[in-house]
């Protein structure tokens, strides 16, 4: 049985391997051929006529992920903060519910409010313009990394020792002051950790994204314009894209995974740097 | 457990403390607002529509039922879980119960565990089409069952390893100690009372099979039909969802499926955290 155990363990490796492999041999060989240089800095994407220069979907995704990090890692390590130190118990058992709530609303359903509620909103804040877009994009894909950010965030603030807490105020430093000045630099590789897990749910998205980002495969002008994600261009695509266009399709995805992979990376490093 | 304390009541509180406390409570009622809004307008505008028309057995262009959706995920779900728990499971008693700590190889096993559960899921849905669908020409409920379960392995290994982990080493000890052998431990000893936390984790990746689209749109495909064997294609009920969100043309039954769909998942998510507490509530009784 032993054995048994040990190859259904397994298993998980050879699925990274697979799915590495599969990603790898059917992404890379198209990128070649085309050009990487011109694929990954090319800055026009029609397929039609043989352009596949996916610029446009890199910057797009660093800026709404960018984005998101602006608008959620605020109110999540803030609420985070109000979770662990600020709120009486009562409060607590509703509030803690509500963000794993949040965490559980599928992708689907969120690009669905987005396009329903948030998309008109942008558009009558600017006037017209700007319903699909960076902003409105980045807006929502905040409110998806809030569940993620607010509770690894919270458990972190909750593991320092309440000692740094007495310590200050003993000190003669307020509540607020010893929460923001003594607490949350102990707790600081747990919140970084909680933004690293957002910046990669962030780029990561494809479904809500797609439906509020506007997706032109354009380098977006401004917050106002419409932008199209790595994770978008897939999603938009792939049901019709033949041949070459698929292929480029499934290269655009070697990429996203090599930001993923690097994320990934990032994050065991500094789970390493943790426990020294 | 951090214990709040109540802060000795001063004559004066300095600005800068005051404007601290204001932005920690705007940022919970941001979040708190968050979530009332979506769900409160969603279920404002949905309700209306949750008529039985919806629940209709059939799928046509006029009447966008969700039930022919709603059985694909119940199958599509069961297709998942019967892949992935009893590797997830047999996995985690590996790692758990026969692996010395800090091997290499166990090294190897949760760095990859960790690389999955990274990976977004429009990732795994591009794998599952260029592997399944590509292999059996054409998108099939077995294709979606096949990606989602590589999906939520780490799910299942990851709360089953965290429940044998939970399970007191006196048991172990003991039943070696009546000469039992390390598997016979493992599966009459061990395995029970870690029962209720592996339940609570493939509850927890039924919540994420049942809020899938990325996934299962290049893999299971998006027929909205009972299929009639594995190999036909079918859409389950997120995917249901993208499908009339993005058509535009029945906006209240579309509120109305977004309901169900939360309520599906917050009723698999309070489920699983309702047997998570059972556990730990034996535990420490």
């Amino acid at each position: 049985m032993r054995a048994v155990f040990l190859i259904a363990a397994f298993v998980c490796v050879l699925c990274v391997i697979f799915i590495c492999y599969f990603l790898f041999s059917s992404g890379l060989a198209p990128i070649a051929e085309y050009g990487p240089l011109k694929f990954i800095f090319g800055a026009s994407w029609k397929p039609s006529s043989g352009l596949f220069g996916i610029a446009p979907m890199i910057v797009g995704s660093i800026y709404v992920t960018a984005g998101a990090i602006i608008i959620g890692v605020p109110i999540g390590v803030l609420t985070a903060m109000f979770m662990s130190h600020f709120c009486q118990k009562k409060l607590y058992r509703v509030l803690k519910p509500a963000v794993s709530l949040l965490a559980g609303i599928p992708s689907v359903v969120y690009g669905f409010f987005g396009l329903l509620v948030m998309v008109p909103a942008a558009r009558t804040l600017f006037g017209g313009v700007g319903g699909k877009s960076v902003f409105t994009a980045s807006v929502l894909l905040g409110m998806m990394i809030l569940p993620t950010v607010i509770s690894v965030s919270e458990a972190a603030l909750r593991a320092v020792p309440t000692q740094y807490y007495e310590g200050a105020l003993a000190l003669g430093a307020s509540h607020e002051r010893s929460v923001f000045f003594a607490v949350l630099p102990a707790a600081k590789s747990g919140v970084m950790t909680s933004i690293v897990l957002g910046i990669g749910r962030a780029i990561g998205e494809a479904m809500a994204v797609t439906m509020v980002a506007g997706n032109q495969p354009i380098f977006p002008a401004s917050l106002t314009s419409g932008v199209r994600t790595l994770t978008a261009n897939i999603v938009q695509e792939m049901g019709y894209a033949a041949d070459t266009h698929r292929e480029m399709l499934i290269a655009t995805a070697v990429v996203l995974f090599v930001f993923i992979l690097l994320i990934n990376l990032l994050l065991s490093a500094m789970k390493g740097s943790k426990r020294r | 457990m951090t214990k709040v304390v109540v802060p000795v009541k001063r004559k004066r509180i300095d600005p800068l403390s005051l404007m601290l406390r204001f932005f920690v409570i705007l940022a919970a009622v941001l979040t708190a607002a968050v979530v009332v809004s979506i769900v409160g307008y969603i279920a404002i505008k949905g309700i209306p529509y949750i008529k039985p028309s919806l629940f209709a057995w059939k799928y046509t262009s006029q009447n966008v039922s969700l039930m022919p959706s709603l059985v694909n995920t119940v199958l599509t779900l069961i297709l998942a879980l019967v892949i992935a728990t009893p590797l997830g499971i047999f996995a985690a008693v590996y790692l758990a119960e026969y692996a010395k700590r800090g091997n290499t190889f166990v090294k190897i096993i949760r760095m990859a565990a960790e690389t999955l559960s990274g990976i977004p899921s429009i990732i795994y849905g591009l794998f599952g089409y260029l592997t399944f669908v590509l292999f059996w020409r054409g998108y099939s409920i077995l294709a979606g069952g096949l990606t989602l379960a590589i999906m939520v392995l780490p799910v299942i290994m990851r709360t089953t390893e965290e429940a044998l982990l939970a399970v007191p080493d006196m048991y172990r000890e003991g039943s070696f100690g009546l000469g039992a052998g390390r598997l016979r431990t493992v599966l009459r000893v061990v395995l029970p009372p870690a029962i209720p936390g592996i339940l609570a984790g493939v509850i927890l990746a039924t919540g994420r099979i049942v809020g899938e689209t990325a996934a299962l749109v290049f893999t299971a495909g998006s027929t909205e039909k009972i299929p009639s064997s594995l190999f036909d294609s079918a859409a389950t009920l997120a995917v249901h969802m993208y499908n009339i969100s993005r058509e535009g043309l029945h906006i209240g039954q579309a509120y109305a499926t977004a309901l169900v769909l939360i309520a599906l998942v917050v009723l698999i998510n309070m489920l699983s955290a309702w047997v998570a507490k059972k556990m730990t509530g034996e535990h420490n009784g």
